[in-house]
């Protein structure tokens, strides 16, 4: 295994899995639909499970969790031999996560995450905690939202949801059946960046089934490409799988338009993000005006109490009002450090922006970036293919 | 950039107040509900006025004695009750098995069992078990049983039918083992299905025990039939009339029950 130094400088809470042989033969079909797959997923990596429909790779991650029973082969969690075990004992060790999370509908949003945690004996008190916890680190109110129930929510809250419950009993593993695949695309980006918060604080291993290669792109730090039977054809990180892919099979399945790919390898956090000039919600308008022109700065980030971004408003505008307003934008463009260039320009179209606010740990204004710098990254990036 | 435009408005919270006027759903429903028994009321109120000054012969008057009557109400009360309790036990957990793994492929059999129950003539039924089985109550729940299981068992399966399957894998992905799931998941979830069968069930019920009487069950079908044997107009509207408000009743229980146990959230 090669660790690079970024994993290695991540909190690792994850177990390695180890799959040996693992094998599906359904009765009455010839060939196996998971012929013995050998795979080995380092712990606290998010491993992108991709390939056409129908090549086995939902059913390779439901043996993991022995939704489906494997016919052949083991499974190792960590140096664990879980192959045997009880499956409703291994599975309350592993998250999982369904398209549009999955919700009881007759349970309030804290009752649902309360289960796994419920079944495993924890007094109420504790649960409550984690409960809260959780809604608060998927970025949603526990005040406003522990006793809703699910169809009061949006798609997008309804799957944040799903991704805390999955993650209640503190698993070690998380295994995601192409979550995000019913939301719109601005909510999918939301919700693939804070996937990537989440898992830059935790460190699980996660396992994603997606038919979406740009998400496997972005979100992976590495990629299985599976072909009919899980035949692996190719695992390794998205940069090589893009430069250099193993067979047509690969190179047609990430598509033509590479080059542009490219953008979606380039992080926001590995550019140069402009610091912008920040003022409070309430603070004195002159102040924060004077602060500003002194910095040369056209516009200022106005944050609430904890950081983060509520409205981008001009100097002009802010030196009509007395103090900061509070009002929150609700077109704001932000993105997340690790958004990619390709969903910093998406925001940046669908707010009609010249640029967007960063955020980073929990959701804390982190910088700026403009639209010129995602142009010099594409001329950068370009210039390199040819050259 | 833009400035701060209207206060912020988290869209969910938006959508909300849509899906959830405030429980405008729930009043609406409850001002339906409250016409049925108003009806029921005002019919046994005018029957009462009739009873107290109609002229009625010694024959009429002896069995529309409220004593009397009320005794009748509750024997068929208790036939239905009975009668209920047997179908409820034998309904559900059979809806329950025949949805789950190697027993679906019971499920046509059981089912023509039981649509032949309700397909057959009650009369019939009543008559040829009180043969078999002896004349009397026993008989009569006996027949009454088989008349109105089949929604009660059709409707259990159809509700846990009606379940999404992928709560059914979120439950067991989460570690919940299967009876877990039927218990918090499928059966709470099918309980607007199933009660509705209940209902129908119940209403079924009220009204075929008025055959009972062919076969010495009791009940109100004993003033119906005496009326019609001996002549007697008066017993024989009273009764239809009782049965009918009855049924009324017990539908109207029925849907109040409907509307309080019907889990939040759906």
């Amino acid at each position: 295994m090669s660790e690079t130094t970024v994993q290695d400088q991540r909190t690792v809470s994850g177990v390695a899995i180890r799959l040996e042989g693992v094998t599906k033969r359904y009765p009455g079909q010839q060939k196996p639909a998971v012929d013995a797959v050998d795979l080995e997923i380092a712990a606290g990596e998010t491993v992108m499970f991709v390939g056409p429909s129908g090549c086995g790779k939902t059913t390779l991650l439901k043996m993991l969790n022995r939704l489906i029973e494997p016919s052949g082969g083991k499974i190792f969690l960590g140096d664990e031999d879980v192959t045997g075990q009880d499956p409703d004992r291994l599975r309350r060790r592993i998250g999982y996560v369904i398209q549009a999370g999955g919700l009881f509908p007759h349970m309030t949003v804290g009752t649902n995450i309360g289960i796994v945690p419920g079944m495993l004996g924890w007094d109420k008190k504790k649960i409550a905690e984690r409960t809260d916890e959780l809604l608060d680190l998927v970025g949603l109110d526990p005040e406003v939202y522990r006793d809703r129930y699910p169809k009061e929510l949006s798609g997008g809250q309804q799957q944040r949801v799903g991704v805390a419950r999955a993650l209640a009993a503190d698993p070690p593993v998380l295994l995601m059946d192409e979550p995000f695949g019913a939301v719109d695309p601005i909510t999918r980006q939301r919700l693939q960046d804070e996937l990537l918060r989440i898992q830059e604080e935790l460190g699980k291993t996660i396992v994603f089934v997606t038919h979406d290669f740009d998400e496997a792109v972005k979100l992976g730090d590495k990629i299985v490409v599976f072909d009919v039977g899980a035949r692996v054809v190719q695992y390794d990180t998205p940069e090589a799988i893009l430069a250099e892919p193993a067979e047509d099979y690969v190179a047609d399945f990430v598509g033509a338009g590479a080059t542009l790919k490219q953008l979606t390898l380039t992080r926001v956090a590995d550019t140069e993000l402009h610091t912008p000039i920040t003022a409070q919600v309430g603070e004195d308008s002159a102040a924060v005006v004077a602060r500003a022109t002194e910095a040369g700065e056209q516009y200022v980030v106005v944050t609430d109490g904890r950081g983060r971004p509520v409205s981008w408003p001009s100097v002009a505008e802010l030196s009509r009002t007395t103090s900061v307003p509070g009002t929150r934008d609700d077109r704001l463009p932000v993105v997340g450090l690790r958004s990619t260039l390709n969903d910093a320009l998406d925001t940046m179209l669908a707010a009609s922006q010249g640029g967007v606010v960063v955020t980073g740990r929990r959701d804390s204004v982190a910088g700026v970036l403009v639209v010129e710098q995602v142009m010099a990254a594409i001329q950068a990036t370009r210039g390199e293919t040819r050259g | 950039m833009t400035s701060a435009t209207d206060p912020a408005v988290d869209p969910a919270v938006d959508a909300q107040a849509d899906v959830e006027p405030g429980g405008r759903r729930d009043g609406f429903s409850w001002r339906g509900l409250l016409l049925q028994p108003v009806l029921v009321l005002v019919a046994l109120g005018a029957f009462a006025v009739w009873r107290a000054t109609a002229d009625l012969t010694d024959a009429e008057a002896r069995p529309l004695a409220w004593s009397a009557l009320l005794g009748s109400i509750v024997d068929h009360l208790e036939l239905v009750a009975v009668s209920a309790v047997v179908v409820l036990v034998i309904g559900i957990p059979l809806g329950v098995l025949l949805t789950r793994g190697p027993f679906r492929r019971a499920t046509p059999l059981v089912l023509g069992i039981a649509n032949t129950g309700q397909a057959a003539p009650a009369i019939g039924l009543f008559v040829l078990l009180a043969t078999w089985l002896g004349f009397g109550f026993r008989s009569a729940v006996v027949a009454l049983v088989l008349y109105s299981v089949l929604p009660v068992l059709r409707n259990t399966m159809v509700g846990l039918q009606g379940v999404d399957a992928r709560l059914v894998e979120a439950g067991r992905g989460m570690g919940m083992s299967a009876l877990a799931v039927l218990l918090r998941v499928e059966l709470p979830l099918a309980v607007p299905v199933m009660l509705s069968g209940v209902r129908t069930a119940l209403v079924l019920l009220v009204g075929t025990a008025t055959l009972a009487t062919f076969i010495d069950g009791g009940g109100l079908g004993l003033l119906i039939t005496t009326g019609i044997n001996l002549n007697l107009d008066a017993l024989l509207y009273s009764g239809a009339l009782l049965v009918a408000l009855l049924a009324l009743a017990v539908d109207w229980v029925g849907r109040v029950v409907e509307t309080v146990a019907r889990p939040k959230g759906l």
